[in-house]
């Protein structure tokens, strides 16, 4: 087991995605961080940014891809999100990028609240296994790990990584 | 009626929903903590999600409702179902087919789901002993049995008001004998950890074995409202009475009538509850039904987000239940 402190990748990310707002002229994003680890990581990131419009959550279990085979998640909880998404800019945020499916299942459930300007990704960990065409435009830690590893955000406090591998 | 684990599955797992009598505890609150989530889909642009696209769920309706056979629509449309709705009364039945003759038929028809309305106590246990493996069954009021779905839109109203469930005093006025609304009521209000159930009406409407659910049985509505934080009114149901049971609907009225004068012994955030459809002047004033502590239309929306609920945790256990990977 490995354990990994995120508070440098989490001020690499905020200065990332200032310079990929500043480049692209977008003023005044909305950001939304996913259930659970990204809510906590957009959450920081939020602060960081000092963004005005307040921090939406998403859970998309009502959305996932695997409700035919695992049934419902026994703790989702409420998505909120505030503003309208219409027209506006929105920073997708996650803590890790593996499949891609989590990432999918979001942008459907964002684009049931309305039809966005722009999606930019940010994911604190990039890993490999992705199994959709769907890449991240901010990353904070890129981590090459194999089939059987996992890695996990413990929070919501002091946010951590940890790595484990398969039994 | 007597195998009341027909509603889990071997894991313990809700496979159908028939009564709220032996559910524990932390299933009820999945269901409301499920419901919460559903709620939000309320305030998306397009109010519904994908979670059960490509299954069909048939409304099976032997005796007339409104409310309830429209939010259980709605609730399955918005999970992105298919919905059948059959009118019994135009269907086979009338031809003389029988009632499992029809469920078989409907089962080859590919439906994944029923939900039940019937006039006889068990109709839906009945149903759902005799299904396929893989349908799950909805108890939506059988005779005056069980009503669990109003029952957990009326948890969840609760808890939106009220939160902790433990310290309440909740009084439930009216025809409690004919009731499946209140019997379900009761077994969710102590399964939830209600402490103080009260059931309010004459001797005639109140069924003797009210104590040995452990409620408390008062005649007096003007003593069994006092200090209460919630009170569920109960329609009058004429349809089901026989006999002499009521002396008349203006005496009704003036005895168990919900007034604001008999609301003022309530506490003074007690909240006013409905199942529907409410009749005006008989067990409820206008004043009250359209007042500041009623919360009956939300009760109405709520009982959306509760069905979505009962029928997504219902669906998703139906994949599971014999370790299959889904169809």
């Amino acid at each position: 087991m490995q354990n990994t402190d995120v508070e440098q990748p989490l001020a690499d990310m905020a200065t990332a995605l200032q310079h990929h707002l500043s480049e692209h002229q977008i003023k005044s994003p909305i950001m939304i961080g996913i259930h659970t680890g990204g809510a906590w990581v957009a959450k920081r990131l939020h602060q960081m940014m000092g963004i005005e419009e307040p921090l939406g959550t998403l859970d998309i279990s009502f959305y996932r891809d695997d409700f035919t085979r695992i049934g419902m998640h026994p703790e989702v909880k409420p998505s909120k999100i505030n503003t309208t998404v219409e027209d506006r800019h929105v920073i997708l945020v996650d803590d890790v990028l593996h499949t891609g499916r989590t990432i999918r299942a979001a942008l459907n459930e964002i684009f049931d609240y309305g039809r966005p300007a722009s999606v930019i990704l940010a994911v604190l960990v990039e890993r490999s296994g992705r199994e959709l065409p769907i890449e991240a435009n901010v990353v904070g830690i890129n981590m090459p790990l194999a089939d059987g590893q996992h890695v996990k955000l413990e929070g919501p406090e002091q946010l951590h990584l940890v790595v484990q591998e398969d039994a | 009626m007597n195998n009341k684990n027909i509603q889990l599955n071997k894991e313990g797992r809700l496979r159908h929903f028939l009564d709220i009598e032996g559910i524990k505890r932390q299933l009820l609150v999945e269901i409301l903590d499920a419901a919460e989530s559903f709620s939000s889909v309320e305030a998306q642009r397009v109010k519904k999600v994908p979670l059960l696209r490509g299954k069909t769920i048939v409304n099976l309706f032997f005796e007339p409702s409104t409310r309830t056979r429209n939010t259980f629509e709605l609730a399955a449309k918005r999970l992105s179902a298919d919905t059948l709705n059959v009118n019994i009364s135009a269907s086979a039945t009338s031809k003389g087919e029988s009632l499992l003759d029809m469920l078989h038929n409907l089962e080859a028809m590919h439906c994944d789901m029923f939900v039940v309305r019937h006039a006889q106590s068990g109709a839906a246990h009945f149903i759902a002993q005799h299904v396929a493996p893989h349908i799950s069954v909805i108890n939506a009021g059988d005779g005056s049995h069980a009503h669990p779905t109003q029952a957990m839109l009326d948890m969840f109203t609760i808890r939106r008001h009220k939160q902790a469930f433990a310290d309440l005093k909740v009084a439930i006025v009216g025809d409690i004998l004919h009731s499946r609304v209140a019997r379900s009521q009761i077994h969710a209000l102590t399964t939830l950890g209600v402490t103080e159930v009260r059931v309010i009406g004459p001797k005639t409407l109140i069924p003797d074995i009210s104590t040995a659910l452990g409620v408390h049985v008062y005649h007096d509505m003007w003593e069994g409202l006092r200090e209460v934080d919630v009170v569920i009114m109960l329609r009058l149901q004429k349809e089901r009475m026989t006999g002499a049971l009521l002396p008349s609907e203006h005496e009704y009225y003036k005895l168990y009538g919900l007034t604001p004068e008999k609301l003022a012994v309530a506490k003074e955030d007690a909240i006013v509850m409905h199942p529907g459809p409410i009749n005006r002047g008989v067990e409820i004033s206008s004043e009250v039904a359209d007042g500041p502590q009623s919360v009956i239309l939300e009760q109405v929306s709520n009982g959306i987000a509760v069905r979505m609920a009962v029928m997504s945790i219902l669906m998703g256990q139906s994949f599971s239940s014999d370790g299959e990977a889904g169809p």
